[in-house]
């Protein structure tokens, strides 16, 4: 309740209220750029993680085409094929809504069923069109890095509503 | 938890057209998004531009946390160093002393080989790099295997150069940006090098799997196969890689195909050598059918 008062009584900064989601799942993006030089694949997917942990807390925060500008900010940060995380986090974006719409009753535990369903659809995704693009090498080595992005959603989600009480505070 | 409130339940005409707009903008960026993924496999360079520039803007914050990343990095084997010192400092004496010897015989063969190329007039293996470079990150969460290069179009880089690094092969050079490169590592699941197995000469096509090896494909029939501790050296056929450049060695065998372990560890590398593409002849025509 506190998190609705202060959001009619005070009035953080609309470039706050706004632009932090976005900026934080950019960052989340950029997460692959560390500089580790890997022969394998290592990092979950920071980017699509934010973007999840965002949509999942605040269903109201983004419409479903907000996946396109971040997707294609994904793709060129971590040279994908263009097009590749626009595609699938959009499509992930609209399944979520056409989850939203059934009346049922939502817990933490769902919501990581949701998240788990949504990365392994993307790791896949990204592998078959990585596949199509240029060839892309066995399917196996995904699954470390897809198995620690399920592992990781429940501390993003934590991160993203710690960032989201920053973002509506006085 | 209740089921959320969501946008969707309401009566205002406003909320529901722009809900319903919104639907209609995010699909049509579906539709966009696959033309997108379509054009790149058809027209690889199509975006080279935008992509480029994308690399120009994000390498400086990978150059910056580098060097820290490379410190940490070798702080824990330094220390696990000093337990085995006195064992260590021993095996590596006699190495040495091997070393010693085999430089010798080495140096004596380069001569003779220099002599004997210059008897023969032998042309074409001088290659002189174009540029030294450092490498300074790699894409770390997607499945393919990249790394970025610290010199772009600005350096003479261009797509499709073969990079080496002082202990073997790394890569080629698959986007450039005008500061910066993206390399398509030898472990990619994309890359194919074509190989000779040093001690017989055979040879042997070198996969990337995606997942730090490489798979080594014999292609000549019944030969001598591959052994575990094979070293494999570019064979320098289809003039994209300049021959003899060292690439790995085989640490298993399963029939005709092995497995090998790149010798230029990407995770370890600094710098590196971009080399200019070896000119190769232009194929041959196809030959014409029978005409009616």
């Amino acid at each position: 309740m506190s998190i609705i008062e202060s959001d009619l009584l005070g009035q953080p900064s609309a470039w706050r209220l706004q632009a932090l989601p976005i900026v934080s799942t950019m960052i989340g993006s950029c997460v692959g750029l560390l500089p580790f030089i890997a022969t394998a694949p290592v990092i979950p997917p920071f980017g699509l993680l934010m973007a999840l942990g965002w949509r999942l807390l605040r269903p109201e925060l983004w419409a479903a085409w907000m996946a396109l500008p971040l997707g294609l900010a994904d793709d060129l940060i971590t040279g994908t094929p263009p097009g590749t995380a626009m595609t699938l986090w959009t499509i992930i974006f609209l399944g979520l809504d056409l989850v939203d719409s059934r009346p049922m009753w939502r817990d933490h535990w769902l919501d990581w069923w949701i998240a788990s369903v949504s990365i392994l659809f993307c790791a896949v995704g990204q592998w078959a069109i990585g596949y199509f693009v240029s060839g892309g090498g066995a399917l196996w080595p995904i699954i470390p890095p897809t198995m620690l992005a399920i592992l990781c959603f429940p501390p993003i989600a934590r991160l993203c509503a710690a960032l989201d009480r920053w973002r509506l505070a006085k | 938890m209740a089921p959320p409130r969501h946008r969707g339940r309401g009566f205002s005409r406003r909320i529901q057209y722009g809900l319903f707009f919104g639907y209609v903008a995010a699909a049509m960026g579906v539709v966009a998004g696959v033309a997108l993924v379509l054009i790149a496999r058809f027209d690889p360079l199509a975006f080279e531009g935008i992509r480029g520039l994308a690399l120009d803007a994000t390498t400086p914050v990978t150059a910056v946390t580098r060097p820290i990343v490379r410190g940490g990095g070798s702080l824990a084997g330094e220390i696990g160093g000093y337990f085995n010192a006195v064992s260590e400092n021993r095996t590596l004496h006699a190495r040495l002393a091997n070393a010693q010897r085999d430089l010798i015989q080495a140096r004596v063969l380069a001569f003779e080989n220099a002599r004997l190329k210059r008897t023969l007039h032998l042309v074409g293996d001088q290659t002189v790099p174009i540029v030294a470079a450092r490498i300074v990150g790699s894409d770390l969460s997607g499945t393919r295997r990249f790394a970025t290069l610290a010199a772009g179009t600005a350096d003479g880089v261009a797509t499709g150069q073969p990079v080496r690094a002082a202990d073997g092969l790394v890569g080629r050079i698959a986007e450039v940006g005008s500061h910066a490169a993206r390399i398509i590592l030898l472990t990619d699941g994309g890359s194919a090098v074509p190989l000779r197995v040093v001690r017989t000469g055979e040879a042997a096509l070198g996969e990337g799997r995606g997942d730090g090896a490489l798979e080594i494909h014999s292609t000549t029939v019944g030969g001598p196969g591959f052994q575990r501790g094979d070293l494999l050296v570019t064979s320098g056929v289809g003039g994209v890689y300049p021959p003899d450049i060292p690439v790995g060695v085989v640490t298993g065998t399963s029939g005709e195909i092995a497995t090998a372990r790149p010798l230029a560890e990407p995770a370890k590398l600094d710098f590196a050598l971009v080399l200019p593409q070896v000119a190769a002849p232009p194929p041959v025509e196809a030959p014409a059918g029978r005409k009616h």
